[in-house]
């Protein structure tokens, strides 16, 4: 029995010691994240109390109608993503086992590993003015096809990001049908139809509202699709008002009014998504098919096949496109331009940096939580600590990019030059950002090695380094290494915080792109979106393989 | 509704690394017990019967007709679940339903039918309740009267009963082999336990590593003298 406190056994107590020596970590990173939104939130409050008639004066029939748009767009995003990806979940769940269909699986991750702004490069390549499909689209339309600028383009592109991943998702959904049921609709000889209503939207539906809600959200806060497809005033969302504010009007007053409805309206959409138990980051994992007794008939089976390659065809297209305009641009002058190879280390190096940031802060965050909930033991309730560790790598989520950057914009425009801490913003918001994906990485592994290990370390005295050394480290380098490389491809395609902060000192691949393509250096952008989208699918493909590799 | 014999021959069938291969004559109206160790072949055996497995050689008949390539709902046969027998968004007069019509349009017959099987099952009354609001033994009680109400001549029951407690497994068993005296369907049973077989069943298969290896009456199996593998598997398990 330990000094002090005989109501705890020896074990309790020494429970409580494991979890005091390795929270500090934790905590220190949950500052980190409170400082990186306070200092953004404290710009703008300061900004709005020096101006707040301008600032409150923004919530004017052109800011309205901007959140109109906002939402508008989103809304049919959603549900032009949702419905096609649900006919595609439930027609791979129906045919589990055909020639290709595990590529049609890869192929349907490959967006949600691909920068927006160089999926946007490839609708553009596709349906643009001078896009390949140009030509028998103006069959369609009264002279010259008139290109995909505006709503169209926004929906073209939400879709092909939205649409793989509400599939993914509903497929995850309807495997987890047990195949017992499977098996008593065919001994009970229940047809497709009987089998869709009685089996499948059932469950289908029980995964709708989060589904709707994720890929909303993903709408309400995307960014660099909107800027580059938008084209004009027309078609601009709330993001992008806020960028153009800082950028181009410089009218940091404005920014704060904007910034703020951003704030509230993600804040609103959130607590409705945990409220209807929606997944924020749960992407899909490919599982294991269950096997099928109730095979489709003919005719359905026909009928999915057209979904399934209309899907196929609509993901494929802009992907080939961005390869084949990048193939017709300049590549190798492209990759002897200083200008390119200077964005290109300076890409790379502010990855690097932001990758191992996001990987060291995940891991302090998981392993605080689960010392915190060891301590506390089975019965004990979750103290604010805990909680704040187990969702604190969620807040970029509330709290997007650009909304942070907005915020330290405005606080540092007073004390000196904004685009000096470029680096140190992209650096601090990307690995923020990339924190849900890589705690998700990194927790099951995490959490399994120290329920095993905890104890034994304990009684053998290992401790500090050597257990980080012999006991915590070869455990855990496979899903640090994923989680590093994933958050290192998020961030060298991440066109978000560069936006506002970007300048000719510093410039990242993704910026480069940007300022091509307003340039009308339309080949070159082309060539640098191939570029960025090889460098992040590499990326991203070696964090798949390592992670499943147990 | 009354019974079928079932004649399994030659057949043969691989699953990963595991050949089975299975040769068995039951009796109409007969109930048997499958038993052997975890693996050696018990719901691979049912599922072939069932038509959820094809085997790569040989043929199922039952009744003398032979179902070897007819899918499950053509076959005349149904299957009792370890678990998940019910769906969950349905109450357990529609998942009683469903053994009538599998797209849930019910007549009027198909209706009384359904609650006379409920009836039997010691479920009346309990047509609105959903499979969360009842107990596991009653959740099986409902996959039996669904069996019921689909008058097949061949009833398989893959051990259903294993996760409840040894009262209510009884109680379980003597419902099966009430309904079954009342019917006549010849039902196979996989179950773990010798108590099991011997509350209910005329005659027992013993499999061992994919192929029947013991078989006879149930009173001689798992009497004082069993044949020496089922002697080990009782040994191993525990036996009394």
């Amino acid at each position: 029995m330990a000094e002090g406190d005989g109501a705890l056994t020896a074990g309790e107590n020494a429970r409580a010691r494991l979890a005091e020596t390795g929270v500090w970590p934790g905590k220190m990173t949950l500052a980190f994240l409170a400082l990186l939104c306070g200092g953004a939130l404290a710009g703008l409050v300061i900004e709005a109390a020096d101006n707040w008639r301008t600032a409150f004066a923004l919530f004017d029939a052109q800011t309205m109608r901007i959140a109109g748009f906002t939402l508008w767009q989103a809304a049919l995003s959603t549900l032009l993503s949702v419905l096609p990806g649900l006919a595609v979940a439930r027609a791979l769940s129906r045919h589990p086992a055909f020639p290709g269909r595990g590529m049609l699986l890869r192929l349907f991750a490959v967006p949600l590993a691909l920068p927006a702004i160089v999926a946007a490069l490839g609708v553009l390549a596709l349906y643009g003015r001078a896009g390949f499909l140009a030509e028998p689209l103006s069959l369609l339309t009264e002279g010259r096809w008139p290109g995909i600028y505006g709503l169209g383009g926004i929906l073209i592109a939400h879709v092909f990001f939205n649409l793989p991943l509400a599939a993914r998702l509903f497929l995850e959904t309807l495997e987890t049908v047990p195949a017992d049921h499977w098996r008593l609709a065919s001994q009970l000889g229940m047809n497709g139809r009987a089998q869709w209503r009685l089996i499948e939207w059932p469950v289908a539906r029980s995964a709708m509202a989060g589904v709707s809600g994720l890929v909303f959200m993903l709408c309400v806060t995307s960014f660099v699709i909107v800027l580059t497809l938008g084209g004009g005033p027309a078609a601009t969302t709330l993001e992008v008002a806020i960028y153009q504010a800082l950028r181009f009007d410089f009218d940091p007053a404005r920014a704060v009014g904007l910034t703020l409805l951003q704030l509230a309206l993600t804040g609103a959409l959130v607590f409705a998504l945990a409220r209807i138990g929606g997944r924020f980051f749960e992407a899909g994992t490919l599982s294991v098919v269950s096997r099928r007794f109730a095979a489709p008939g003919k005719g359905e089976t026909i009928a999915n096949t057209a979904v399934l390659a209309m899907a196929a065809l609509f993901v494929l297209g802009p992907m080939a496109a961005i390869v084949a305009a990048g193939m017709q641009a300049d590549l190798v002058r492209l990759a002897g331009e200083s200008a390119v190879l200077k964005a290109a280390a300076t890409s790379l190096m502010l990855a690097l940096f932001a990758a191992a940031l996001s990987a060291a802060l995940s891991l302090s965050l998981v392993s605080a939580r689960y010392r915190l909930a060891a301590a506390r033991g089975r019965y004990g309730r979750a103290l604010l600590l805990e909680r704040l560790c187990d969702s604190g790598a969620a807040l970029i989520l509330v709290v997007p990019p650009i909304v942070i950057g907005a915020g330290w914009f405005v606080l540092v425009r007073h004390v000196g030059d904004v685009f000096a801490i470029a680096p140190l913003m992209v650096v601090c918001v990307n690995s923020a950002m990339a924190m849900p994906f890589v705690v998700r990485t990194i927790r099951p592994a995490h959490d399994a090695a120290a329920s095993r290990h905890d104890r034994l370390a304990a009684s053998l005295g290992i401790s500090g380094l050597n257990r980080l050394r012999l006991i915590d480290w070869p455990v855990l380098k496979r899903p640090l290494l994923a989680g590093f490389a994933f958050a290192m491809a998020l961030s060298l395609g991440d066109l978000g915080v560069i936006a506002l902060f970007g300048s000719e000192q510093v410039q990242t691949l993704p910026y480069l792109l940007l300022a091509r393509l307003g340039s009308y250096r339309t080949a070159d952008a082309a060539g640098l979106a191939l570029i960025l989208g090889v460098m992040t699918l590499l990326l991203m493909t070696f964090a798949g393989r390592i992670g499943d590799r147990r | 509704m009354s019974g079928a014999a079932i004649r399994l021959k030659d057949l043969r069938f691989s699953y990963g690394e595991t050949d089975f291969s299975f040769d068995a004559q039951i009796a109409a109206g007969e109930i048997v017990a499958l038993m052997g160790a975890s693996g050696s072949g018990k719901s691979t055996l049912l599922n072939l019967v069932a038509g959820f497995e094809t085997p790569s050689s040989g043929t199922v008949s039952i009744g003398g007709r032979d179902v070897t390539v007819l899918s499950p709902h053509e076959r005349p046969v149904t299957m009792v679940f370890q678990e998940n027998n019910l769906f969950g968004h349905l109450d357990i007069g529609q998942n009683v339903g469903l053994g009538r019509s599998p797209s849930l349009r019910l007549t009027a017959t198909d209706r009384e039918r359904v609650s006379k099987a409920l009836a039997q099952t010691g479920l009346s009354g309990k047509e609105k309740r959903f499979p969360a609001e009842l107990s596991g033994g009653e959740r099986q009680r409902a996959a039996l009267a669904r069996a019921l109400v689909r008058d097949q001549p061949v009833l398989l029951l893959d051990e259903p009963f294993a996760s409840l407690g040894p009262a209510l497994r009884d109680d379980m068993l003597d419902l099966v082999s009430e309904l079954q005296a009342k019917h006549g369907m010849t039902t196979i049973m996989v179950s773990h336990h010798p108590d099991d077989a011997r509350r209910i069943s005329g005659s027992v298969l013993f499999l061992e590593a994919g192929c029947i290896v013991a078989e006879g009456a149930t009173a001689d199996l798992l009497g004082d003298n069993p044949p020496a593998p089922i002697k080990a598997y009782l040994g191993r398990t525990g036996g009394e």
